[in-house]
C-alpha cells in the first residue's frame, strides 16, 4: 500500500543521465585502451634487444651505449627550445594581456597563434636554408671569442647546421604553445586581485608579479611542459636542422642527435634486430616525456594550499 | 597622517558616457563620511575617482580637481601610483593575495617600490597593523598560512589591516560589508570608528543603517534614471540627512519611500 511520492519515475532526465555517463565512461577507456597498446607495441617489440649481444648493436657496445648519446641530445636540444621560449613566451603574453593597446594585441594574438599553424618540416626546411647559414657566421664569432667554454668549443660548424640551431628552431616551434596558453591563464587573473594590488600603489610591473604572476603559475608550468613534450617529440624539423653525428659537448659543432630524429631517418631501411632498436629508443623517449609530466603535476600540487583554490 | 579632501566640479566619464556629474564636496580629515544612494548612481564611481582607481577601467576619465589638502590628484606631473599609496582602498569582496601567507598579505604594500624593511620592523608593523584591524587575536599563531584560508570578515579586515599598514592619508571603502554576515558587518564597524581617530575614511554602503551608525557625514548620491549622470544631491552632518534632510528624494530615499 505505501507508495513513495519522491520514487523515481524513469523519465527522460533520468535515461539522459545513464547514456551520458556511459559515453563518458567509454570515451575513458578508449583513451586508456590507447595508451596501453601503444605501450604493449612499445615494449614487445623492444624486447629482443634485451637479449641481443651486445656487439650486434649499432655501435658494438650494447644498448644503453648506443641511447646514452641521443637521450643527451634530445634533452639538449629540448632545455635549449625551452629556455629561450619560455622567457620568451611569458613576455609576449604578458605584452599582449596587460600592456598592448587591445586591437593591436588582438592582432599580434592571431599572429602568435600561426605560427603553431606552419607545418614542422617548412620549419625544418626554413632552419636549414636560411637560419642556419645566418647562424655559421654567428658560431665562427662565438668559437672564436667564447671558444673555452665547452659549448662553444671550436670549430665552428660551416654550414650551421648544429644542436643549437635545431634548439633555436625547436623554440619557435613551441612559442605559440607557451604564448597562447599562458596569455589565456593571464586573461583570467581576478580583476579584484588586480585591483587590491594597484589600489596599494603598485606600478603595473608590480602588480604582474603580485597578483597575475602567481596566479598563473601553475598555468605557465603547464604550459611549458606541453612546449616541452613537443619540443622533445619533434621529428622532422630536427631530422631536417641537424647534420647529426656523435656526441659532443659543443653546440656549434655538427654532431649529436636526438631520439625522434634518429628513428626518422633510420626507421625506412631498418629491420630485425635494428628494428627492435629503434622501437627501445621510441620506448625510452615515450618514459622521458611520462616522467616530465609526473614532475610538471608535482610541482604544481605542491603548492595548492597557496593556489586560491580553496 | 589624514588630509583633507576637497573636490571641484568633477564629472567622470566612461568613454563618452558621462556616469557622475558636477561634484563638490569636502570631506573632513579624522572623520567618517557616508555615500549612500540607490544602485547605479555613480557613487562607487565617484569613491573610485578619490584614488584614481576608476582609470583602471579602460576609456574612464574626469574632468574637475580633486584636491588632497590643496594638492591636485589630477595634475598631469602626479602619478597616479604615488596617489594609491597615500590613499588606501577595501573593496566590496575580501581579496587578500591568494597565493601569499597572512603575513605577506600585511607586508605587500610596504615592499613595494623594492623598499626594503627589517625582519623585526616587518614583524612589529604586521602586529601593530593587524591589531589595528582587530585581527591580531585570531591570526596570531598562523601569520604563515594563506589568507584565503580565513571566513570572509576575517579576510576584509585581512584588507584593512593591508591598507592601513602603508600609514595611508585616507582609506576608501566600497560597501566593505556587503559581503559578510552581521556580527562580521558589527566588527568592521566598530573598527571604522577606531579608524577615523588617525584616518580620514570615507565609506559608500548600500545599508543607511550603517552609514547612520558609522558616519560623521553623509553624502546622498541619486539619479534621475536609466542613461542619466549620477548626482550629488544633499551632503551633511550624518543626523540632519536622517531627521531633517532638505531635499525630497533623500527624504524618499532615507524614509524608505523610494521613488
Amino acid at each position: 500500500m505505501s507508495t513513495n511520492a519522491l520514487k523515481r519515475t524513469g523519465g527522460a532526465g533520468e535515461s539522459g543521465d545513464k547514456i551520458f555517463s556511459g559515453a563518458s565512461l567509454a570515451a575513458g577507456c578508449l583513451i586508456l585502451a590507447a595508451l596501453f597498446s601503444v605501450a604493449v607495441f612499445l615494449i614487445v617489440e623492444a624486447l629482443p634487444v634485451l637479449g641481443a649481444d651486445p656487439s650486434d648493436i649499432t655501435g658494438g657496445e650494447g644498448f644503453l651505449t648506443y641511447i646514452f648519446p641521443i637521450v643527451l641530445g634530445t634533452v639538449i636540444a629540448a632545455a635549449i627550445a625551452l629556455l629561450i621560449a619560455t622567457p620568451l613566451g611569458i613576455g609576449v603574453a604578458l605584452f599582449i594581456s596587460h600592456y598592448a593597446p587591445r586591437r593591436f594585441a588582438q592582432g599580434l594574438g592571431y599572429v602568435i597563434d600561426l605560427l603553431a599553424a606552419i607545418p614542422s618540416v617548412v620549419y625544418g626546411a626554413w632552419g636549414y636554408a636560411v637560419l642556419a647559414p645566418q647562424l655559421a657566421i654567428a658560431y665562427a664569432w662565438l668559437a672564436a671569442n667564447a671558444g673555452w667554454l665547452p659549448i662553444f668549443e671550436g670549430p665552428a660548424s660551416q654550414t650551421g647546421r648544429t644542436m643549437l640551431t635545431a634548439g633555436i628552431v625547436l623554440a619557435v616551434m613551441v612559442l605559440p604553445i607557451i604564448t597562447s596558453l599562458s596569455r589565456e591563464i593571464f586573461l583570467q587573473t581576478p580583476t579584484l586581485h588586480e585591483e587590491a594590488a594597484l589600489a596599494m600603489g603598485a606600478t603595473r610591473w608590480e602588480m604582474i608579479t603580485m597578483a597575475v604572476l602567481p596566479f598563473a603559475r601553475p598555468g605557465i608550468i603547464s604550459a611549458a611542459m606541453l612546449g616541452l613534450g613537443r619540443a622533445l617529440g619533434e621529428t622532422m624539423a630536427v631530422a631536417l636542422v641537424l647534420s647529426g653525428g656523435a656526441l659532443t659537448a659543443s653546440l656549434i659543432k655538427s654532431g649529436n642527435q636526438t631520439i625522434a630524429a634518429e628513428i626518422a631517418l633510420n626507421f625506412p631501411e631498418a629491420f630485425g634486430l635494428r628494428l627492435s632498436e629503434l622501437i627501445a629508443a621510441g620506448l625510452v623517449l615515450f618514459l622521458i616525456t611520462l616522467a616530465v609530466n609526473i614532475v610538471a603535476r608535482w610541482i604544481i600540487s605542491r603548492h595548492k594550499e597557496f593556489s586560491g583554490a580553496n | 597622517m589624514s588630509k583633507r579632501i576637497d573636490v571641484k566640479d568633477l564629472n567622470v566619464y566612461y568613454s563618452k558616457f558621462l556616469a557622475v556629474e558636477d561634484v563638490n564636496i569636502s570631506i573632513d580629515a579624522r572623520s567618517v563620511t557616508a555615500f549612500i544612494g540607490p544602485s547605479g548612481c555613480g557613487k562607487s564611481t565617484f569613491l573610485r575617482t578619490l584614488n584614481r582607481m576608476h582609470e583602471v577601467i579602460p576609456g574612464a576619465r574626469v574632468e574637475g580637481e580633486v584636491l588632497l589638502d590643496g594638492d591636485n590628484l589630477y595634475d598631469s606631473a602626479v602619478d597616479p601610483v604615488t596617489v594609491r599609496s597615500q590613499i588606501g582602498m577595501v573593496f566590496q569582496r575580501p581579496n587578500p593575495f591568494p597565493t601569499m601567507s597572512i603575513r605577506d598579505n600585511v607586508l605587500a604594500g610596504v615592499k613595494l617600490n623594492n623598499k626594503r624593511i627589517s625582519k623585526s620592523d616587518a614583524d612589529a608593523l604586521v602586529e601593530q597593523s593587524l591589531r589595528g584591524a582587530n585581527l591580531w587575536n585570531e591570526v596570531k599563531d598562523r601569520l604563515g598560512r594563506p589568507g584565503s584560508g580565513l571566513s570572509g570578515g576575517q579576510q576584509q579586515r585581512l584588507c584593512i589591516a593591508r591598507a592601513i599598514a602603508v600609514s595611508p592619508e585616507v582609506i576608501l571603502m566600497d560597501e566593505p560589508c556587503s559581503a559578510l554576515d552581521p556580527i562580521s558587518t558589527l566588527a568592521i564597524e566598530d573598527l571604522i570608528n577606531e579608524l577615523k581617530s588617525e584616518y580620514t575614511v570615507v565609506i559608500v554602503t548600500h545599508n543607511m543603517q550603517q552609514a547612520a551608525r558609522v558616519s560623521d557625514k553623509t553624502a546622498f548620491f541619486n539619479i534621475a534614471g536609466t542613461g542619466k549622470p549620477g548626482k550629488l544631491i544633499e551632503y551633511g552632518e550624518t543626523t540632519n540627512i536622517f531627521n531633517m534632510p532638505t531635499q525630497k528624494a533623500t527624504e524618499d530615499y532615507v524614509s524608505g519611500r523610494f521613488g
